[in-house]
């Protein structure tokens, strides 16, 4: 297969968009996307589109058909991809895939979510349908829930605890108050988390992810159309993906999930790289306590180190490997099905040099790590120069 | 509103829901609980039997839940647990009859009948498994 | 002679006191006290209902028949608070037993005296051999208006009875069943609370019938009061079955054991079924037991039951009366409301 590089990025802020429906949020990070790239609609033979669920937010399903014919793109082939949390990372890895294979030159992989127009109580119903249904959801798990019971068994085991699980909500809202599209612009303390109500113990408010509305956009080339493209293609140097038991019940492990061990071993085979060489990660948390297994389950440190590793640092903007400078999805946002795509944004922006007062020094190797549900989908891309 | 569940949906599930009732696989000897299409372990070489759950085992996890699904506000802030059932399998269930200051990892617990969720004041009424303190 | 094969019983957790009702009406909880001999009764917890109780007391049921649910050929249920007004609850404790697909099944409205009427249904299809076991419940978790006297007392359980031929635990001698259309208590569709008489529901309605069907018990079975060793009627307060028993004879110490209203409430069609499982968890072999139900409406249910001498090892099977008895967690009168959907959300 061969190399394919990510020549344009853009998105919106994420946030409430109340005057922004599925379309005026996709057309503005698209529109930037293709600015980046410099290049014309004309030139896209592809779309893809990474959205969890238009059909409960907002009653839209056929979204990769609403989304060509908003931009003006019909006839190319549009598609929807969807695996809840990790439909943004999924659709992008479809598309690498699409360029990789030699099926198409040139790609527009975008995701999108809009989810502020229904109530909260609605709004986390339709989340819930990340987990069994029959089985998880039926009898009252929640999303928060499911993370929860993942947190409680990862204090049981290794004595992680609650301040270091809202270290991992302070440092990405450091982040994201250097991130002009983050939803929240405001660094947070320690006791803010530990004060917040709470959501499903030990689980606070400030532990978790919010509701958003918001799109990314990238653009995929072939080698030879990169090059043509920009000076400053970023390469995709893996691609992987892993799957895993619907449910949390049916896990090997409570406190570990395997199909991000999977995806990323596979992913950093293919790089030829370790763990410790990546310089910036974004990883997946929609909760303080995912971000805290995603580094474990990474390979970055040994599993039941990555509270003490937080609490020390060690992901700090700058530190060993700056962990979702982008805010992550608790700082930026989390409109679910952009979130994979505005990874693979932050990742490049970082690898160009372009991030601002976030910039990491020396960002060589980046790495976006987008996960479905409880667990059940993990995708891990890596990036560089 | 609330998404209403479907009827067929919630009846096909009732020996499971009401009576725990799972399967075995009479070729690699793993218990099931919900029961299995396939054998994941033995794939099309299973044998897989119908077998029901004596509703005995121990809380491996738990949390309190104070945001919940539409349908169950009145229950809330509830216990939610994992759920080791004595024949191997986990499962998530409310843990009810209980003080939530007392409830931790390792107490054994027993099987109830309860009303999970009703669709609405005029819909059907969702009974099924959730545990107590032994 | 059929008699029962397996019992069970159920009570929810949950309490109010008297005190704590009365304080929000502003009355004498001792006077009350007094006056109903009741201190404090059940409340079902937010997901309990009519049905999750009958299966709880049908599962211990069939726990201490050792029998298969499959062999169960008729599952009766009576209770005046089903949760359906159209869909039957004895298909649902059915399912939840395993005892589908070939039986027989239906709910029974009776007011308070539904569970005995379901057992004695049960007992006839097993006499005349149209089925091996059928099982009787009674199990209610009234409401009570807010403001009345019967607040006090409206409470929540439950109690079913396997009916057959051999290993019987103790066996149903005879029956006598006494029936009049006396509106001392009802509901109409569609009304949230019953209304009652008032006085009219002493005399006329409970008194007349229970004393009725135990005299008529005791003439057709050929007994004297003497010759039982336990008595339980029905017991929609304190004072009323020891009113009774006074008329009839009745030493007052031998309805101690099946008078649990003091200290649940009245449990209505779980009444007498439960008191009369609080005296099974403590009789001997050989022991006469009197009860009587009544139903308002009107109507009573008399049964003659001998205990036999399988007792001893079948009654361990399942928690006792008393262990429901002794469980309990206290309920404030805001609690109490939320947990009988009370509340207009």
């Amino acid at each position: 297969m061969r190399k394919v590089a990510v020549v344009g990025v853009g998105m919106g802020k994420f946030g409430e968009r109340w005057e922004d429906g599925l379309r005026e949020l996709s057309a503005e990070a698209g529109l930037r996307a293709l600015e980046d790239a410099g290049i014309t609609g004309d030139d896209i033979q592809a779309l893809y589109i990474g959205n969890m669920s238009g059909g409960r937010f907002v009653g839209q399903e056929h979204v990769g058909a609403l989304i060509a014919d908003a931009m003006g793109l019909n006839p190319i082939p549009a598609t929807r991809v969807e695996a809840a949390c990790s439909s943004g990372g999924l659709a992008f890895r479809e598309a690498y895939l699409a360029v990789a294979s030699g099926e198409f030159d040139l790609v527009v992989v975008g995701g999108v979510e809009k989810m502020t127009d229904v109530l909260t109580g609605q709004a986390t119903t339709t989340l819930g349908g990340a987990a069994d249904q029959e089985w998880e959801t039926f009898f009252g798990a929640t999303f928060p829930s499911l993370y929860a019971l993942i947190a409680r068994r990862h204090m049981h085991e290794f004595g992680t605890t609650e301040e270091q699980m809202a270290k991992v909500a302070v440092k990405n809202h450091y982040n994201g108050a250097r991130n002009p599209f983050a939803q929240y612009q405001r660094e947070i303390k320690i006791e803010d988390v530990m004060n917040s109500s709470p959501v499903a113990s030990p689980l606070k408010l400030l532990d978790c992810s919010p509701i958003t509305d918001g799109a990314a956009a990238v653009v995929l080339a072939s080698e030879d159309l990169a090059r043509k493209i920009t000076d400053t293609p970023v390469w995709v140097r893996a691609s992987a993906q892993a799957s895993d038991s619907l449910a949390l019940h049916d896990r090997k492990s409570l406190t570990s999930l395997n199909a991000t061990v999977v995806a990323g071993k596979k992913a950093f085979s293919q790089a030829g790289i370790t763990p410790r060489q990546v310089n910036i990660a974004e990883v997946h948390d929609c909760f303080t306590i995912a971000e805290i297994l995603a580094v474990e389950d990474l390979g970055f440190v040994k599993k039941g180190e990555g509270g003490k590793a937080e609490e020390d640092g060690m992901f700090d903007l700058n530190g060993d490997i700056s962990v979702n400078t982008s805010g992550g999805l608790k700082a930026c946002g989390h409109p679910v099905g952009a979130t994979g795509i505005k990874q693979i944004v932050e990742i490049s922006l970082q690898l160009r040099g372009e991030a601002g007062k976030r910039q990491v020094d020396k960002a060589e190797i980046g790495l976006a790590h987008n996960v479905g549900g409880s667990g059940a989908t993990a995708v891990v891309h890596i990036l560089s120069r | 509103m609330p998404h209403r569940k479907t009827i067929p949906g919630v009846w096909r599930r009732y020996p499971q829901r009401y009576r725990l009732k799972g399967n075995r696989c009479e070729t690699c000897g793993e218990y099931f609980f919900p029961p299995r299409v396939v054998c994941p372990n033995c794939r099309r070489k299973g044998k897989l039997v119908d077998y029901e759950f004596s509703g005995n085992g121990k809380i491996e996890s738990f949390t309190i839940v104070y945001t919940p699904p539409d349908g169950m506000e009145m229950q809330a802030p509830y216990v939610l647990a994992l759920v080791r059932l004595e024949e191997g399998p986990l499962v998530t269930a409310q843990i009810v009859d209980v003080d939530k200051d007392e409830v931790d990892i390792g107490m054994p617990v027993k099987l109830v009948f309860r009303r999970i969720s009703e669709d609405r004041d005029d819909g059907v009424i969702n009974y099924g498994y959730k545990f107590t303190p032994v | 002679m059929v008699g029962i094969v397996g019992y069970g019983a159920y009570i929810p957790r949950y309490r109010i006191t008297v005190e704590e009702i009365a304080k929000i009406w502003g009355k004498d909880p001792e006077t009350i006290k007094k006056g109903l001999k009741i201190v404090e009764k059940s409340v079902p917890g937010v997901d309990e209902d009519s049905v999750t109780i009958a299966v709880e007391a049908a599962r211990n049921a069939v726990n201490r028949a050792g029998i298969n649910a499959k062999d169960i050929g008729a599952i009766f249920i009576g209770s005046e608070s089903p949760p359906y007004a159209v869909k039957p609850s004895s298909t649902i404790v059915a399912e939840a037993i395993g005892a589908t697909p070939e039986l027989m099944a239906a709910d029974f409205e009776f007011a308070c005296k539904a569970g005995t009427q379901a057992i004695i249904a049960s007992m006839a299809l097993v006499d005349s051999g149209m089925i091996k076991y059928g099982m009787g419940i009674g199990s209610d978790t009234s409401q009570g208006r807010p403001g009345d006297a019967l607040e006090y007392t409206a409470a929540a359980g439950g109690a079913a009875y396997i009916i057959g031929k051999k290993d019987t635990l103790a066996n149903i001698e005879a029956v006598y069943s006494f029936a009049t259309d006396t509106p001392d208590f009802w509901r109409r569709e569609g009304q949230e609370y019953p209304r009652h008489g008032a006085r009219f529901t002493g005399e006329p309605a409970y008194f007349k019938h229970v004393i009725s069907a135990t005299k008529g018990l005791l003439e057709k079975g050929g007994y004297s009061i003497e010759d039982f060793d336990y008595f339980v009627f029905h017991q929609p307060n304190g004072k009323f079955p020891l009113v009774a028993a006074k008329k009839l004879g009745i030493p007052a110490g031998k309805l101690k054991q099946g008078l649990l209203t003091p200290v649940i409430g009245n449990t209505y069609s779980g009444a007498t079924p439960l008191g009369l499982a609080s005296v099974l968890d403590v009789a001997k072999p050989g022991d006469l037991i009197l009860a009587t139900s009544f139903g308002s409406g009107a109507g009573s249910d008399s049964f003659a039951i001998r205990v036999t001498d399988v007792i001893e090892e079948k009654r361990k099977k399942a928690p006792s009366v008393e262990y429901y008895i002794k469980r309990k967690t206290y309920l404030t009168y805001g609690e109490y409301v939320k947990h009988r959907r009370k509340l207009k959300m």
